[in-house]
């Protein structure tokens, strides 16, 4: 894991941020998922939608959170700093969370990763390596952005990729042929009525 | 109550209590880092395991578990024993071993603890962590690679100072104690993160590499800084205060001091007057205490009584303000007064001038009106008190006066008389809790009483005040150290005297020739008119920049004295040092200058002016006691101006000659303005 540090200071100055309407109206939802007077509560799911909108945290983001849930900016920069999947430096458009623990790495992750480190170039695409994404039985596997792209190799990620700099959103899942977790080429068994 | 088993012995315990405090009233002694009473529980250090059955079977964090009947509690087992070495190794493997270096050294719970519990070697080859330093201020010095992670400085700025500015960011081996955006920390406590952080993360800057705890004569005294009189130890190396840490105390200041009664004490050391100085022809010389007794006395030939004055200052001991005030009467002068700014406390019955309730009291009220208060600038640490009460949710707070950030929330009722007035009579949504409230507490701060009409809102004030035979809310908070102490000995304008205003009034027509200012500066010297101006005092501040003749007197570190605090409590301070040069205490200055006088007070030596004490006023007789005062009338209704309260401190770090001399204070005060600044 990267040390984080503090108040990172090589990130482009954002000098205020606020949330877009329709952002606002996810926020206030996610408000009031929690008890009146705990809206504090609501800080990780607030987070989460100013990092939507911006893309990354800025720590204008983080401040403007915390006035919204009128808490003190420290506690919500603990949060941010915290949890790994808080980004506060910008990255690219998709992120690609490459998992490389065991199975996937036994199933070829070193070539998905390898493809994607030469996609990687900070504004589309940004690469990161990530411990298991809990989809062992599809793997190698990819998360990019909110999706996982399944049963890849070199070709099928740069295949993914290739649509996503097109501007196209390629079907998650498998990348080959193959429905979720079942059989290759169709099922083998439990075919009959 | 539950009976616990702790060591093979059976305590009986309090319910409700953590194991480690039932240890504790056993008599066993758990090692700890991150506990800390007066803090909430985090259980993040992990030194503190016990044995406990029934339970799991691996040892227990007994700061965070609660007792329960018929448990056993084994402390001193060879499980915890090495539970307690492996906690220990871990916090060793990040702290760097720099002990020869660090200010902590000697007086530090990590190297105590480790000489338990450490091994003799470390097992960790790898790189420890460095962790960069964090800026917090002129008077927290961090070192970063030390830190533990206990968080009791987090705790203490989110919980007790009221500033949510620290916190813990990042995790694992990535964590650090930070404000995450780099600034001072805006709390007047901040002194006392450093004395609860364990290690040597947190130092003082001001103290930096300047002594060892084992070099120091350690000395109990009280502050004079703020109207509390907090339990302070001095601290000195030769005859060099090093610095003021806070004693226990729960009736006054818990474990607490504030900023200034911390770090003002580097202005012990400049701009002393260490010898008597005579005006001569316009210019102050050294003189010799015969030369300038002569000259007081040459000039004080044939006056008549009535054209004499004295005013006392904030920090004056009650030993100096009585031998004044027998001075003044031997003299034939009514003009006294220990009022500076003007206040228009009387010194009628004690209840009308004390915190009658008590510091404990605030513990107990149900209801707090703050009027012309702004008791974070006035007194800190009673503003931690009173945040305190606002965290238990038990108390409903409001004040009166212009707008201010108390680290709580107050319910703003109005800025003027006119708002005080509406709740005595029972207008508005305050007035209904007022009266609901079993223990109101009506705060009563200067903002209040230093302005003409200070007796019609005091008077106003007092009809507020539920007088039980357990409970008196009212209370007045003084900024002054010497305050009650003077009220108690009569130190106010006797038949026909004249007040601080009538003295600089009467002084510029000529109708006051003489005035002793003893240790008085915050009045202002330029209206002195052509007085004839002797100052008692040990700083060369506004008073001694305008006196014809200087009698260089001793700082409170400097003197055994007595000083009386807002609520009444009589206590001793202890010399600690002596004064510089010439100097000499100050009732010893005004009992030689008398016999040059003709008008020799009756006493020799401090026992016999402390028999005197109790003679002008019984409460003297007593030390650390703290009751209401007597009750009855006080404060005159009048006509009040429409003049919002507000608090006469503009500048919490310099209210006193001895802050004003600090560099350390001066530091203080530029951080917070660029802050300001920064802010805009």
């Amino acid at each position: 894991m990267a040390m984080i540090t503090a108040d990172p200071q090589d990130v482009p100055k954002v000098d205020s941020f606020s949330f877009t309407p329709e952002y606002m109206a996810k926020v206030n939802e996610v408000i009031a998922n929690y008890p009146p007077g705990r809206q504090a509560s609501a800080v990780i799911g607030v987070l989460d939608l100013a990092q939507r909108q911006q893309g990354w945290l800025p720590r204008a983001a983080m401040d403007e959170v915390a006035r919204i849930l009128q808490m003190a900016p420290i506690r919500v920069y603990e949060i941010a700093t915290f949890y790994t999947m808080f980004h506060l430096k910008p990255k690219g458009r998709y992120l690609l969370q490459v998992c490389t623990t065991t199975p996937c790495w036994l199933r070829g992750s070193e070539a998905v990763m390898k493809a994607c480190q030469e996609a990687a170039d900070g504004t589309t695409f940004s690469v990161q390596e990530v411990e298991c994404l809990g989809a062992c039985v599809n793997a190698p596997v990819v998360q990019i952005n909110d999706d996982f792209y399944e049963d890849l190799d070199a070709a099928s990620t740069r295949r993914v990729l290739d649509a996503f700099r097109r501007g196209e959103t390629p079907k998650p899942g498998p990348q080959v042929d193959r429905q979720t977790s079942a059989p290759e080429g169709g099922p083998t068994t439990l075919k009959g009525e | 109550m539950p009976i616990v088993k702790i060591d093979g012995k059976e305590h009986e315990v309090p319910a409700g209590i953590t194991i480690l405090q039932a240890c504790e009233i056993a008599g066993v002694e758990i090692p700890r880092f991150c506990y800390h009473e007066r803090l909430s529980i985090a259980g993040n250090c992990r030194m503190c395991l016990v044995e406990v059955k029934p339970g799991p079977p691996k040892p227990q964090a007994s700061c965070a578990m609660p007792v329960a009947d018929k448990q056993e509690i084994i402390t001193n087992s060879a499980v915890v024993k090495k539970a307690r070495n492996g906690v220990m190794e871990f916090l060793l493997i990040n702290h760097p071993l720099d002990c020869p270096i660090c200010d902590q050294g000697g007086e530090c719970d990590l190297q105590d603890q480790a000489m338990a519990y450490g091994y003799d070697r470390s097992r960790y080859a790898e790189n420890k962590r460095a962790v960069p330093d964090k800026e917090l201020g002129p008077l927290v010095k961090t070192s970063m690679n030390r830190c533990i992670q206990c968080t009791r400085c987090v705790r203490f700025a989110a919980e007790v100072a009221g500033v949510e500015e620290l916190g813990a960011t990042g995790r694992g081996e990535a964590m650090e104690i930070t404000t995450y955006v780099k600034h001072a920390l805006t709390t007047e406590l901040s002194g006392n993160m450093v004395d609860l952080c364990p290690v040597g993360a947190l130092t003082s800057k001001p103290y930096a590499y300047e002594a060892r705890p084992w070099e120091m004569r350690k000395t109990e005294s009280v502050d004079v800084f703020d109207g509390l009189g907090s339990a302070i130890r001095v601290d000195v190396r030769g005859n060099v205060v090093m610095r003021v840490l806070p004693r226990l105390n729960d009736d006054v200041n818990e474990e607490w001091i504030s900023d200034k009664t911390r770090h003002a004490i580097d202005g012990l050391r400049y701009q002393r007057l260490d010898r008597p100085y005579v005006r001569k022809a316009g210019k102050l010389v050294e003189a010799t205490w015969d030369e300038a007794f002569a000259a007081i006395a040459a000039k004080l030939q044939g006056v008549d009584g009535r054209k004499i004055a004295a005013i006392v200052g904030d920090q004056c001991d009650a030993e100096s303000m009585v031998a004044l005030k027998d001075l003044m009467a031997a003299l034939g002068s009514p003009n006294v007064d220990c009022r500076q700014d003007g206040s228009k406390l009387q010194s009628g019955p004690r209840g009308g001038y004390i915190f009658n309730a008590g510091i404990r009291g605030i513990d107990q009220a149900d209801a707090i009106l703050l009027v012309g208060s702004n008791p974070r600038l006035e007194s800190p640490v009673l503003n931690a008190r009173i945040r305190k009460r606002y965290l238990s949710g038990k108390c409903a707070i409001a004040s009166i006066g212009v707008p201010v950030d108390l680290t709580y929330p107050v319910e703003r009722l109005g800025a003027g008389a006119a708002t005080l007035r509406d709740v005595a009579e029972g207008r508005g949504s305050f007035a209904e809790k007022w009266k609901g409230a079993k223990n109101p507490l009506v705060i009563v701060g200067p903002g209040a009483l230093a302005r003409e009409d200070g007796a019609a809102v005091l008077a106003l004030a007092r009809s507020l005040a539920t007088v039980r035979d357990d409970w008196n809310g009212f209370a007045v908070l003084h900024t002054a150290a010497s305050r009650v102490g003077g009220l108690d000995l009569g130190l106010v304008p006797g038949e026909g005297g004249r007040d601080v205003a009538g003295i600089l009034a009467g002084a510029q027509r000529r109708e006051i020739e003489a005035v002793f200012l003893l240790a008085a500066d915050e009045i202002d010297t330029s209206s002195l008119g052509k007085a004839f101006v002797v100052y008692i005092g040990h700083h060369g501040d506004a008073g001694a920049h305008r006196a014809d003749v200087i009698l260089p007197g001793a700082a409170y570190t400097e003197k055994p004295g007595t000083y009386v605090n807002m609520e009444g409590r009589v206590q001793l301070g202890q010399r600690a040092a002596y004064p510089p040069g010439d100097a000499r205490e100050d009732w010893a200055i005004l009992r030689a200058l008398s016999e040059r006088l003709g008008k020799t007070l009756p006493y020799d030596t401090l026992d016999q002016v402390r028999a005197r004490l109790i003679v002008v006023n019984r409460v003297f007789a007593a030390l650390d006691r703290q009751s209401p005062g007597a009750w009855g009338e006080f404060g005159k209704a009048g006509t009040m101006s429409d003049e919002p309260f507000e608090t006469p401190i503009r500048n919490f770090y310099m209210t006193d000659p001895i802050s004003r001399a600090s560099r350390t204070m001066a530091e203080c005060m530029a951080s917070r303005q660029q802050a300001a600044v920064a802010a805009e």
